[in-house]
């Protein structure tokens, strides 16, 4: 009697996960080994055709490697702003509700919806910053239309969305911290900073990671913005993997050629980040233990 | 030690006004004349130009090569509470069973079947699209409500099992075992016990699960085609065609208004510890 009710309770939410998620998956996989295009449609078994086209394809693997440094740089400067805002609001000058919804702000905001304001907040002509600049006796940047200042201005827009994500979690993080450690640390006479560094940071280690998985997940997955901003480029120049992949599936609709793409993503996607998992738990454990 | 104050209030000065930098920028903007736009960036409304409701009123369908955003917002309402709902009965159901049945399948635990149900999030959209591009089309759901309702489902109801487990153990199974006792079959004790206390849980699951649904952009520019046209979309199509920067600002605070505003009636429910279980 229990079991059954057990299952009624599961199974309905369960289902409809599998029905959405896991059928489609494996619809994709298939996908991948026919020839299904716009001049095609229909399940044409073609082989290992589409994968092999996959491991000659420079235009994907070079968004992939643009995606690494990327990922990577956005989250690390959200985890720095993040942890540093959070510890502020936490103790600091800026406890208390003003400021926590002020900071929490661009989260509640659409990220695409953003990414248009932020292209004309860095149009070249006549944008604030390139204004500034000016005022500033700097010569206007290009920002949109030159690659590296393009990138510089997606992590400006990405850091600006997702900061405030990391600073709530982290300061819900430092909230459930237990009292005895600080109370032990000041009667040791330990300082601020030796404080941070020998007390909050690794209590805090688990929470990191946690944070900072999930925003290299999120971080990984960037379209809207790129869509937005620059359209992936000039020319192929900011171009991530789920850009490139919506062009080739879903602009040209070859939708085997986009299958087996999307799936060596999201495979390489899981393999890097499983590893940067272990890294990051093996890094956090005190050395000794 | 003054040194330091003065560093950190600088800091949080900084980061504050770097928060709502772009949001007051797309406002100001909203209210420029079109020769303070064009000439160079302008600041402060009344000292750098007059305002004027010329892009508010053109987001409403008034004055030459206007739009109309008001439908686009009830198709974002209607996509949005729909997936959310749908999402939250599910999922909050799913998670009392697994906060409260031990499950068993082989090797597969509670644990993993928790974790089955947070990996979706993992998940990219692009991977999906495809498929559901495919069945959407087969079963005439492409360019409905409907069909963006069910696509959502798939990336909400993980981050509300994921809250509502959490929520769930919190609750003490005393409770439970005490409703039993007073004859309550198992859906009676979480319909009549349990779910009264857990408006706290069900607010946060609710929020998060509306958040990520109203800002959702991928999955309405790849499976409608013009009927039903959401918000984030909108915006985007007035930004690929010769939008003047008024308009463009006016409609992009239009877009993101409900939800900040949302957010704020919300803010009280988002404090301390809501979230602390979930990131362990």
């Amino acid at each position: 009697m229990t079991k059954l009710y057990g299952r009624l309770f599961l199974l309905p939410g369960l289902f409809t996960l599998i029905a959405i998620i896991i059928f489609p998956l494996v619809f994709t996989i298939a996908l991948s080994f026919s020839n299904w295009s716009v001049a095609n449609s229909g399940f044409d078994w073609v082989g290992g055709r589409n994968w092999s086209a996959m491991a000659e394809n420079d235009r994907f693997w070079a968004s992939m490697t643009r995606l690494l440094p990327f990922a990577f740089l956005t989250v690390v400067i959200q985890y720095v702003l993040g942890f540093a805002i959070a510890m502020f609001a936490w103790k600091g000058v800026a406890a208390g509700r003003f400021f926590r919804v002020l900071w929490l702000i661009p989260m509640m905001t659409t990220p695409v919806v953003m990414s248009v304001v932020w292209k004309s907040i860095f149009n070249e002509t006549v944008g604030p910053v390139n204004f500034f600049l000016t005022a500033a006796g700097v010569s206007p940047i290009a920002w949109l239309s030159s690659s590296t200042p393009a990138m510089f201005a997606i992590i400006v827009a990405e850091v600006w969305q997702w900061t405030p994500f990391m600073f709530l979690l982290l300061l819900a993080g430092l909230l459930s911290l237990p009292k005895e450690p600080f109370l032990a640390a000041s009667i040791d006479g330990a300082g601020p900073i030796r404080t941070f560094f020998a007390v909050t940071l690794p209590m805090m280690a688990p929470v990191s990671i946690g944070a900072i998985i999930i925003r290299l997940i999120e971080a990984s997955k960037i379209f809207d913005t790129i869509y937005a901003m620059t359209s992936g480029g000039p020319g192929s120049s900011t171009e991530t993997p789920s850009y490139y992949i919506y062009i080739v599936g879903l602009r040209n609709f070859d939708l085997a050629n986009g299958a087996t793409l999307s799936l060596t993503y999201l495979i390489t996607f899981i393999v890097l980040l499983t590893v940067i998992a272990q890294i990051l738990t093996r890094l956090s454990k005190p050395k000794g233990v | 030690m003054l040194m330091k104050r003065v560093l950190t209030l600088a800091f949080v000065t900084f980061w504050s006004i770097f928060v709502m930098m772009p949001i007051l920028w797309a406002l100001v903007t909203s209210l420029k004349p079109p020769e303070a736009v064009d000439f160079g960036a302008t600041f402060i409304p009344f000292v750098d130009f007059t305002p004027t409701l010329l892009g508010w009123e053109s987001i409403f369908g008034v004055g030459g090569g206007s739009v109309n955003l008001v439908p686009a917002l009830f198709n974002s309402i209607i996509v949005t509470f729909g997936g959310a709902a749908i999402s939250l009965v599910l999922g909050t159901v799913s998670a009392y069973g697994l906060s409260r049945f031990a499950y068993k399948l082989g090797f597969i635990r509670n644990a993993d079947i928790v974790f089955f149900f947070i990996s979706q999030r993992i998940m990219p959209p692009i991977v999906l699209s495809f498929p559901f591009f495919l069945m959407l089309r087969n079963l005439g759901l492409l360019d409905t409500h409907l069909g963006l309702i069910l696509v959502s489902i798939g990336g909400l109801m993980p981050i509300v099992v994921w809250l509502m487990v959490d929520f769930f153990n919190g609750i003490p199974r005393e409770l439970d075992e005490m409703a039993m006792l007073e004859g309550y079959s198992p859906f009676e004790t979480f319909v009549k016990v349990i779910l009264p206390l857990s408006a706290p849980g069900l607010t946060v699951a609710g929020m998060f699960a509306v958040i990520f649904g109203w800002n959702d952009f991928f999955y309405p520019l790849v499976l409608t085609f013009g009927q039903v046209v959401t918000l984030p979309l909108a915006i985007v199509a007035l930004n690929a065609t010769i939008t003047p920067y008024w308009t463009l600002s006016a409609a992009a605070i239009f877009a993101i208004l409900p939800l900040v505003a949302f957010a704020f009636a919300m803010e009280r429910f988002l404090s301390r510890g809501s979230l602390s279980g979930a990131v362990r």
